[in-house]
């Protein structure tokens, strides 16, 4: 059991078990949780609330400029000329920057640094960043960049990935850092006989899947703040996700050494992924601030927003899956084409991601993938929660539900036989500890009623099921070192608070309030004692950010080990003054007390008092980093492992109006198997939030470019992208799956993108089973399901195909 | 580029407001470049997220669509008004039910939200909140704590208590 794990089993009883004759004992005095796995008022919420909280855009200093980018219009060009002359002979003009001002590259992922901060030498989509202003004014910035003349040498631009991937024109490369044309990324790997697997199979289900992208539509547009005070200190309060990366890229394309630099993440208005780079504006504004002498802020605009992207990837898939005649797997093999946009992001882990993280919770014989990822002249796409594994989980729980049908098997029972389980290793040689996946099947089997309701349901009302896994972190860094991959600092003073320093992103998910929950476990006072500070670069240890549902396992677990040494601490000049063994000593309800006689206690002050007065200072720092034994090895056999994963089911409930082709659906059932709930309704509403994200793309939301338009968005407004509003959202039922993992900090896992993933297939699946068409492409939008309809009546018309079910007749089909 | 200013006179949360601001601001510029009313937010600007909601005489309005001209001598309301004093039932239920997760459309939400309330002064079901709320985007929640918030303060209020309907197991602090 990891330091600091506590056994789920342990007893009240044990409360001041008579230790005094064991030597040393590893664990303080055990209790009932007082705080852990309970319903929490966040630590910031009110604040947000009452319009206190002072996000990156509502920051404001003397003398502040204020900075707008000018934007290529065009997909694909050369930049023959920048003349910025007469925007900056403008009243009220302070500075103009160009890609002349950024001619390092960066990029998330150290391998691929393939984008300048502006456009150097050419723009690589419509929205790329091409020149930046600090006025006055917006008004003013606005109005001089309009002042600039850009002389463009427009050239063929690609908005299909295989068209991309075919060009051998190398003055057609689009991204202009590549040495591989138009291929972004290639990955292929094989564990076991994919081809004789799938030869001796009684079932092989083929299918071709397109995801269309999407984009995080986060309510906050992108924001940040730069300050050059007189020392020379650069400050950069950013709208991030990812601080601390941020901190290096800024380092890094400004030259500057990383101690001149400070990065501070103000509270953050929802990020998704879609805030987990660096972008244009955070270099923009430090490097005007840096020119002017004065602070500069940069707002993106919705529409920049939307052209910034790094949204989900479109990808094309073609499945062929293996079953026998039982319905257990055989084989997979998938083949995936990624259209990654113009710039790498994370593209090299989403490509592995695309196939990496599909092998679980079915267990594979064989599997085998070829990933593509091709640049084209499109916003570069990147994470989105769920990141690179959402795609391919639509394919393969459509391919089960097909397997399902074709072998005549319960789809929830399928999928219950091919469950990997516990403590195993995965066929791409990942291990793989807690798994509540049966769990989740069957509280979502229940309350659904799936087995009464479904056999009962007419034509038109369907019940579909799909399941999923997630990682909880991944098991290596970006950027590859031994130092610790969380850490945090919590000091006690002696009004008897506490303060904890994480520089972990709280972007909305609630991260301050989990670090506070265990703090309140392990030291017994309540979250109004405690003050979390997070995400500065000048007073916390650095956290690698707020990706890959890392927070609550790693961070975590970092502050856990604190917290628990100050525990000791503290105990232990409780127990002297008592003379009892610490282990008498409980902390809870802002007292110690004394756990073989409760009338016994102090406060907490108290406490806090006699450990200082015995230890000076009460500080304490705890560390995390993975464990290494988790992943394959080949090469890229880190990529995708995790500590830990955690597991969904979702199970949807839609009606078709086969008239009209629209599509409600009228509740989700979703069991999550998060390990350990620390926090019960800030899990839920990560799962009610996953599981209507997922919801949207399955039914409404499509980022895409118009091609017959040069490339511009097809709508770039909050009104033309069409998130699902308080109306379009189904009733979620979100329910709570225990299975704790020994890595996690009381056994916790994730709970922030896992329940995405099923919602869609689930909802694919659903749609089947009200009228029996498969719609292997999203959004499932109205003219797609009328097209379907029509051809699945065709085909009953020609004695293909029985009637689906029965009820009412399908209207308006076969004509 | 501002042109010359106007002179707005107006009521902003109960207090008398002069303030000077370029004809074309909007009321939503004014509020927070000019009074510091950092708690409406901007989200797109043109009218689709609701993060800018204020009351204009008790009414929901887009702050981001009004100009600022059109709410002379009108009386402004934003959610630094329902933050004041007494914690109001809206908030403490949405505290409850972290019904904010981020926050940022939270502010928008509560003023229409009250809008509802009050105009009701009875319990609302959650598809009468919806409605009410259907102007207001959120992409963190899914929408179901923020209901769940919205029915429960609507039946606080209609008790006429004004006090909290029982807190989350644990106790609300911890």
């Amino acid at each position: 059991m990891a330091d600091g794990a506590r056994d789920p089993s342990d007893s009240p009883e044990e409360v001041g078990g008579e230790p005094c004759d064991l030597p040393e004992a590893p664990e303080e005095a055990r209790r009932e949780p007082w705080v852990l796995g309970k319903i929490h008022r966040k630590v910031d919420a009110m604040e947000r609330m009452r319009g206190i909280t002072r996000y990156t855009d509502d920051l404001k200093l003397p003398g502040m400029l204020h900075a707008r980018i000018l934007r290529s219009p065009h997909a694909h060009a050369k930049i023959l000329g920048i003349d910025a002359s007469a925007a900056l002979a403008m009243p009220g003009v302070f500075g103009v920057v160009t890609g002349q001002d950024f001619k390092i590259p960066y990029g998330i992922i150290p391998w691929t640094p393939d984008e300048n901060a502006l456009a150097v030498d050419k723009v690589c989509h419509v929205g790329d960043g091409v020149a930046c202003v600090a006025a006055v004014d917006e008004d003013t910035a606005i109005a001089a960049c309009r002042a600039i003349k850009v002389e463009y040498e427009p050239l063929r631009a690609f908005f299909d990935p295989e068209e991309a991937l075919k060009s051998r024109d190398k003055a057609l490369t689009i991204n202009p850092y590549s040495r591989k044309g138009n291929l972004s990324k290639h990955v292929r790997l094989e564990f076991g006989d994919v081809d004789g697997l799938l030869d001796g199979s009684d079932v092989v289900i083929e299918g071709e899947y397109f995801f269309e992208g999407t984009t995080h539509g986060a309510i906050e547009p992108h924001c940040a703040v730069a300050l050059v005070e007189p020392n020379g200190i650069l400050t950069v309060w950013s709208a991030t996700q990812v601080s601390h990366y941020l901190h290096r890229e800024l380092a890094k394309v400004l030259q500057l050494p990383p101690h001149r630099i400070r990065v501070i993440q103000p509270p953050l208005g929802g990020a998704f992924g879609g805030k987990s780079e660096p972008f244009d504006l955070e270099f923009c504004v430090a490097k005007l601030a840096l020119q002017t002498g004065r602070p500069v802020k940069l707002l993106y605009t919705r529409e920049e927003v939307f052209y910034s992207h790094r949204g989900r990837h479109p990808m094309k898939m073609r499945y062929r899956t293996g079953f026998r005649r039982d319905g257990t797997i055989t084989a997979v093999d998938a083949k995936t084409i990624l259209d990654g946009g113009a710039y790498s992001s994370f593209g090299l882990v989403t490509t592995y991601y695309s196939g990496q993280l599909l092998c679980a919770p079915y267990n594979f014989q064989a599997y085998r993938f070829d990933s593509t990822r091709a640049y084209t002249n499109k916003p570069a796409c990147g994470p989105k929660r769920g990141h690179g594994s959402v795609q391919p989980r639509f394919a393969i729980e459509i391919q089960l539900d097909k397997a399902a049908v074709a072998l005549g098997i319960d789809p929830i029972e399928l999928r219950r036989q091919n469950d990997i389980g516990p403590g195993t290793r995965t066929v791409n040689e990942f291990k793989v500890g807690s798994n509540g996946f049966q769990e989740c099947l069957t509280r979502v089997e229940d309350a659904s009623g799936w087995k009464t309701r479904r056999p009962a349901l007419p034509y038109g009302q369907g019940l579909g099921i799909a399941g999923s896994t997630y990682i909880s972190g991944t098991n290596y860094p970006i950027y590859p070192n031994e130092m610790p991959q969380a850490a945090v600092q919590i000091c006690l003073d002696r009004s008897g608070r506490a303060r904890i320093f994480s520089g972990a992103n709280d972007i909305g998910q609630g991260s301050n309030t989990m670090l506070a929950v265990i703090v309140a476990e392990e030291l017994g006072i309540p979250l109004d004692d405690i003050r979390v500070l997070s995400a500065d670069t000048d007073l916390c240890p650095v956290d690698l950010g707020a990706y890959s549902s890392r927070i609550t396992l790693m961070v975590g677990n970092a502050c856990l080990e604190a917290a628990q040494r100050l525990r000791r601490k503290v105990c232990e000049s409780v127990a002297r003054r008592w003379q009892v063994p610490r282990r008498r000593v409980v902390l809870a309800g802002r007292m110690a007390i004394d756990g073989q006689d409760p009338d016994r206690h102090v406060s907490s002050a108290q406490a806090f008092q006699w450990a200082e007065a015995d230890h000076g200072l009460l500080g304490e720092v705890g560390s995390y980093n993975t464990p290494k034994d988790r992943h394959g090895d080949y090469r890229g056999g880190t990529i995708g492992a995790s500590p830990a994963y955690s597991f969904t089911a979702h199970l949807a409930e839609v009606e078709v109006d086969a008239e009209t082709g629209v599509v409600v659906v009228k509740k989700i059932w979703v069991a999550h198997d998060c390990g350990k709930a620390l926090s019960r309704r800030i899990v839920e509403g990560q799962i009610e939030g996953s599981t209507y994200m997922g919801f949207g793309e399955a039914l409404m939301e499509e980022h895409v470019v118009d091609p017959a338009h040069g490339g511009v968005h097809a709508g770039p407004s909050l009104l033309d992208y069409r998130m699902p509003t308080f109306t379009d959202t189904p009733e979620i039922a979100a329910m709570i799956v225990e299975a704790g993992d020994e890595n996690g900090p009381y056994g916790a896992k994730e709970a922030g993108e896992g329940p995405l993933h099923s919602s869609i297939p689930a909802i694919a699946n659903a749609i089947y089973d009200a009228v029996g068409i498969r719609l292997d492409r999203i959004p499932f939008s109205p003219p797609r399901v009328l097209a379907a309809l029509r051809e699945r009546a065709a085909r009953e018309a020609r004695g293909e195909l029985p009637p689906h079910k029965p009820g009412p007749a399908p209207q308006g089909g076969a004509a | 580029m501002s042109g010359a200013a106007a002179l707005l006179t107006l009521r902003v949360n109960g207090d008398p407001v002069e303030v000077a601001a370029p004809p074309h601001w909007t009321l939503l510029e004014v509020l927070r470049y000019r009074l510091d009313l950092i708690g409406s937010k901007q989200g797109c600007d043109k009218g689709d997220c609701g993060a800018c909601t204020v009351q204009i005489d008790g009414v929901p309005a887009l702050a981001c669509l009004t100009l600022a001209i059109n709410a002379q001598g009108r009386s402004v309301t934003t959610v630094e008004a329902l933050g004041q004093g007494p914690v109001h039932p809206l908030l403490d239920a949405f505290d409850r039910h972290n019904a904010a997760q981020c926050g940022f459309c939270t502010p928008g939400i509560l003023m229409a939200a009250e809008a509802l309330l009050r105009e009701r002064r009875a319990p609302v079901s959650r598809s009468e909140a919806a409605t009410a709320l259907a102007g207001n985007l959120c992409r963190c929640t899914g929408y179901t704590k923020i209901l769940d918030a919205v029915v429960d303060a609507s039946e606080v209020l209609s008790r006429g208590t004004g006090a909290t309907a029982g807190e989350p197991e644990g106790g609300a602090h911890g």
